[in-house]
């Protein structure tokens, strides 16, 4: 049914999350010395499939198309870096639910103004909220303006006085920000298959049915844009955690078109898909910035071709993979083949039927 | 059937622009019938329907349901205080199953955007009583067929199951015969004939064999007014309604 998924997914994710998480055991053997760069990398691969994943819940699952969602991760990126101390490292016991509370109000506060939109004024207001708060803050003194804020120590997870984690440890980070990812998916697979997630469903099919049967609509939305937002805000504080500042760019509305670039290579709706949209995206960029300076035109046409070839994201290759028969369908790939299908459309009679 | 009207309502009249689509309409439903709105094309009988679900508001009069007003009230105040609808256009959830579809429907009763983590025995209930209202629909053996898969005529029945699960206490089914086949109407008749002891319905039809089969009462309706309202037996022995029925067809025949 709905959300439910063929075994090979659970299958690929789990191989791939393996890959990923002994990436520190046999990347300096294959790597070398590249290895430290490729694991941060990594890490913000990861970092930015939860974000992606938690953008999902809006678009995919609801049908809210959000041009705004980087309001959260910057928020989430620059409450860290407002919030923790100069000189010394901020508990993240009490960061994590600092940045949560945080972006839980303001998602409350933006989501009561734009979930009373739809379709295209929904992109607007988010994109207008999203775009308020990055003038705000990049003009803002106490926000360091244009440069942002730098974070001269990462928060640390201790308890009493021994440290737990040590997130300088660019191993430790990654392991965190992995764990988060898993958290995350795990919970917004809970939450999509659960009964509220099914009114979700009903919303994106038929929002005016669900009213008709007396459901209060917009609540459901406000709540599902509230927990975005709170997720998003987490991916944010680990990315600023990760470079070690909050920019304004973070907030701004390049990052959250490329968040749904992330989401559309992906496919939209699975919350499995997004996490391979993010890796696939970023590793895209990747080799794309080291093939020339122009490298929007070319992500651009992969994204076009993307939508034109997969509709569904690479998700929707993994649930339902193309068989022969459709293959030949595809009028891209019959161009290419040489299996022509035959000409199998009659001649019409000239003469038409005098029969009525 | 002379109890209180659970449902009445008095001078109603909508406005479209110019048209009038709802002309100064009395009306009322008595627990425990079928009330049946016939009318031509243009009517205006899913103007009214609307209007008694709320999904449009009255430009003048008011509906009164158990006694009160209803106005002012959103589509799913309206649905909970205990208005089921069905829509002309199929109305289902493509992508759920039979059995969710239902139970979907049913669990708005839950109560609240978090009502749907609260109770594990709530939601059993509820999914008794979607299993319960598949049975009276026919449909228990396609409970767990996702409803795209289904028939239309199976996707109409289900449509009527989902109003059922809400358990309301005045069904309003606008056309729920619409686009079907001779056998499926059969079908969907016998349905509703065996919810008539259960259930107060108001149901907008064309198919005449139908109507007179299954109402108690039948309001007539033509250009936005009342042309008759009555028993069935009132209706059918009419000379006006046969008049505008017959005498349109004739006056379309020779024009």
């Amino acid at each position: 049914m709905l959300h439910r998924y063929p075994k090979r997914v659970a299958i690929i994710m789990l191989v791939l999350l393996a890959i990923v998480a002994t990436f520190p055991l046999w990347g300096p053997t294959l790597f070398g010395s590249q290895s430290d760069f490729i694991l941060e990398k990594l890490t913000l691969m990861v970092i930015l499939a939860l974000f992606a994943m938690s953008l999902d819940l809006l678009v995919g699952v609801i049908g809210l198309v959000s041009l705004g969602h980087a309001l959260f991760f910057g928020l989430g990126a620059y409450t860290l870096a407002l919030a923790s101390p100069e000189f010394d490292a901020a508990s993240l016991w009490w960061m994590l639910p600092l940045v949560m509370l945080v972006a839980a109000v303001a998602a409350l506060v933006v989501g009561l103004l734009v979930i009373r939109t739809k379709g295209i004024f929904f992109i607007m207001t988010t994109l207008a909220f999203g775009q308020m708060l990055y003038y705000l803050i990049s003009t803002a003194p106490f926000a360091g303006g244009t440069d942002g804020v730098f974070i001269m120590f990462r928060p640390s997870v201790t308890a009493g006085e021994s440290v737990l984690l040590d997130l300088d440890n660019p191993q430790t980070f990654f392991y965190l920000c992995l764990g988060m990812l898993v958290a995350g998916f795990l919970f917004l697979r809970w939450l999509t298959r659960s009964y509220f997630g099914q009114v979700l469903d009903g919303i994106h099919d038929n929002e005016h049915r669900m009213q008709a049967l007396g459901y209060a609509t917009g609540g459901y939305k406000l709540v599902a844009f509230v927990i975005s937002g709170v997720l998003a805000a987490v991916a944010g504080m680990l990315a600023a955690m990760q470079y070690g500042f909050a920019n304004p760019a973070q907030l701004g509305w390049h990052t959250s078109g490329e968040v749904l670039m992330m989401l559309i290579l992906g496919g939209m709706g699975t919350i499995f898909g997004p996490i391979l949209g993010a890796f696939a995206y970023e590793i895209l960029l990747y080799v794309y910035e080291h093939l020339t300076v122009h490298w929007p035109i070319l992500m651009g046409l992969t994204i076009i071709a993307a939508v034109l070839v997969l509709p569904r994201g690479i998700a929707g290759l993994i649930i339902a993979p193309p068989g022969k028969a459709e293959l030949m369908k595809s009028p891209w790939l019959r161009r290419l083949g040489r299996n022509r299908p035959p000409a199998d459309i009659p001649v019409k009679p000239a003469v038409p039927n005098k029969e009525g | 059937m002379s109890d209180e009207p659970i449902l009445a309502t008095h001078g109603l009249t909508r406005r479209f622009g110019g048209l009038v689509a709802v002309n100064n309409v009395d009306f009322d439903v008595t627990p425990g019938e079928i009330h049946a709105i016939l009318g031509p094309n243009g009517a205006g009988k899913s103007t009214l329907i609307n209007l008694l679900s709320g999904e449009i508001s009255p430009s003048e009069g008011q509906v009164l349901f158990h006694g009160k007003p209803i106005q002012g009230k959103s589509v799913r105040q309206i649905a909970r205080m205990g208005i089921g609808r069905s829509h002309q256009k199929t109305n289902i959830f493509p992508r759920l199953n039979c059995l969710q579809n239902c139970e979907l429907a049913g669990r708005i009763h839950m109560g609240g955007v978090f009502g749907s983590w609260r109770s594990r025995q709530r939601a059993q209930k509820v999914s008794e009583r979607a299993l319960d209202v598949l049975e009276t629909c026919h449909l228990a053996h396609r409970a767990y067929t996702p409803a795209a898969d289904m028939s239309y005529g199976e996707q109409r029945q289900l449509q009527i199951a989902m109003v059922l699960a809400t358990a309301p206490s005045l069904m309003l089914l606008d056309e729920p015969m619409a686009g079907m086949g001779r056998e499926e109407t059969v079908q969907v008749t016998e349905l509703l004939e065996s919810l008539t002891d259960r259930y107060t319905l108001v149901l907008i039809e064309h198919d005449m064999d139908s109507v007179f089969r299954l109402a108690d009462r039948i309001t007539v309706m033509v250009d936005g007014c009342v042309l008759e309202s009555g028993p069935t037996d009132q209706i059918r022995a009419s000379e006006k309604v046969r008049d505008v029925y017959l005498g349109r067809h004739h006056e379309e025949a020779t024009a």
